[in-house]
């Protein structure tokens, strides 16, 4: 099914749950509220001429503004491919978890509720997967600050080379060079 | 998660085992937290990170044409592939047409990687099971695969080849000869690799039957490549969604078809991986023989600056299945969000829910099959 299509059964059948949809791009892309991802989810993957059996990928995108959650999805059966988008406001990053429609979506989703704060509501086990548990903040979102240490382990240390040119210039400190004088004129001998 | 100090006072014999994070048989540093009656598993948990260097947070920091050698660390086994899907992301972002001769030589030089990832997934799976020979056999044969790649970009294992609009170099003279030279020395070792390994009755009993993934399990947990289609997924993006010049050319898919076991068990991941080195060297001398003439670096503009909004994703056959590179311009001269998606990291996924009732051994033979490579899973 080309991109066109997929677009038009996709607004026809939730008039409400389709904020936007483009399929001028390469692959057919959907903005969807979040409250009606689910349904709109289990619809793409269980509608036979659709047939969205493959999860690909989940990216959280930061747009300042607002936050992106962008699902690329597959069909194997009839090759065709669809991305989804969720828009969400910084301080309110509750969505939906797919966990239940594609298993893969569960450690997808961790990723991203790992590095981008998402709170992916009746996910069976949201906990950090790339970073340890007591970690602060969420790395990839523009407004992330790096931490000076973990754990006492600072993050920078003082450069090598700095500290042996401080210690050269202790221990050997550098005559300036004398002054030039005028050389006398050579003499024939 | 129970703590180990909850489960001592259940005292209801069970054992919480670490296996890892530098378990011999975990490719890596990864850690399985096995919950253990005996030698059933009730559950493994795998925790990973272990090796999360924050490439896609690197990448919003470098400019479109710097990242190249950081994709190569995405999976070091098989860095051409990283490569290759960051370059075509980029050319997709940009609209930019690969010289034909570039894409070839990414076609011969991902391929030779993709022989000598599966030497790596081959070998290791006997080892992981307790045969060490296979996996020497198949080191010394990598070696080969190694000095050509040398020859050809410089390096041996962090390729750094491909570029945003082509290939770093041309072949070096006299490569082409090399490379059928090794195909010619390679293809009676595969079979006696086969005589060997394969058809091994030992090998066949740990690995036949075990962990079956059934095709629809495969697909919902998203597994890729060599492991969806040992599952009896007939689908391969290099024929199904053609990107490159793989159309003008022909090889097979090998597909899982249980001949020792069930389909989609330990031994058919095997099989599938071993029928893949034989796909591959027909493909690199197809490749080879019909080699255009002509650039391999297509005119890119200095400043790679795509229009904000912009966004693709990119998507090859790695040697561990579908990898792909989701990229959203901001405008600048940097990616807004960079995406990778690996294969390892889905594999990953279903050992928990295939893990309850295996036996430890089991368990081990499933993480060898899946071929997962640590660095891929944290990137």
């Amino acid at each position: 099914m080309d991109a066109t299509t997929i677009v038009e059964r996709l607004r026809q059948r939730f008039p409400a749950g389709v904020v936007s949809a483009a399929a001028d791009t390469a692959d057919a892309t959907v903005v969807v509220d979040r409250s009606a991802l689910v349904e709109i989810a289990t619809f793409l993957r269980d509608t036979a001429e659709l047939d969205f059996d493959f999860l690909e990928s989940i990216a959280g995108v930061d747009l300042g503004e607002k936050l992106l959650c962008v699902y690329h999805l597959l069909s194997y059966q009839h090759r065709h491919a669809l991305v989804l988008k969720v828009e969400l406001l910084p301080d309110d990053l509750a969505i939906p978890s797919l966990a239940a429609v594609w298993p893969a979506a569960n450690w997808h989703e961790r990723e991203q509720y790992d590095l981008f704060g998402f709170a992916f509501t009746g996910h069976p086990d949201l906990r950090r997967i790339m970073l340890p548990e007591d970690w602060v903040g969420h790395p990839l979102r523009k407004s992330y600050r790096d931490p000076e240490e973990y754990h006492g382990i600072r993050h920078d240390r003082p450069s090598v080379l700095a500290q042996l040119q401080a210690r050269d210039a202790r221990d050997f400190p550098r005559t300036p060079p004398p002054a030039a004088t005028t050389p006398a004129t050579p003499t024939e001998s | 998660m129970d703590t180990s100090t909850q489960r001592a006072e259940r005292d209801d014999g069970r054992m919480l085992l670490n296996m890892g994070p530098q378990h011999p048989s975990t490719h890596g540093v990864i850690n399985l937290l096995v919950d253990t009656d005996g030698e059933v598993i009730t559950r493994a948990i795998p925790e990973i990170g272990y090796l999360h260097r924050g490439i896609e947070k690197i990448g919003e920091k470098i400019p479109y044409g710097g990242f190249m050698p950081y994709t190569d660390r995405v999976d070091y086994t098989a860095a051409m592939f990283a490569n290759e899907v960051y370059a075509r992301a980029v050319e997709l972002l940009l609209g930019l047409e690969v010289p034909r001769r570039a894409l070839y030589l990414r076609i011969i030089s991902g391929e030779l990687v993709r022989i000598a990832s599966h030497f790596l997934g081959t070998g290791c799976m006997p080892m992981d099971l307790g045969a060490f020979t296979p996996f020497t056999h198949w080191i010394r044969e990598r070696e080969y695969i190694n000095d050509l790649t040398e020859e050809l970009c410089g390096a041996r294992l962090t390729y750094n080849y491909a570029r945003i609009g082509g290939v770093s170099h041309d072949l070096p003279a006299g490569f082409d000869r090399k490379v059928l030279g090794f195909l010619d020395h390679l293809e009676p070792i595969v079979d006696e690799f086969d005589r060997l390994i394969t058809g091994n009755e030992i090998f066949i009993r740990r690995l036949a039957n075990i962990v079956p993934i059934s095709a629809k399990e495969a697909v919902a947990y998203g597994l890729v490549g060599p492991n969806l289609r040992a599952s009896g997924v007939d689908w391969d993006l290099r024929r199904d969604l053609p990107y490159s010049a793989y159309p003008e050319l022909s090889f097979e898919v090998p597909v899982g078809k249980g001949v020792r076991g069930t389909v989609g068990d330990c031994y058919d991941r095997f099989v599938v991986r071993i029928e893949e080195i034989r796909q591959s060297i027909k493909i690199i001398r197809q490749a080879i023989a019909g080699l255009p003439e002509g650039e391999v670096l297509a005119k890119v503009p200095k400043k790679i600056k795509p229009p904000a909004g912009k966004e693709a994703f990119a998507r090859v056959e790695s040697a561990r299945g579908e990898m792909g590179c989701y990229i959203y311009s901001d405008g600048t001269d940097k990616p807004g969000r960079l995406k990778f998606r690996t294969g390892s990291f889905s594999a990953m996924c279903i050992i928990e829910d295939k893990s309850p009732g295996l036996m430890v051994a089991d368990l081990v033979a499933l993480f060898a099959s899946l071929d997962v490579v640590a660095p891929e899973v944290d990137r």
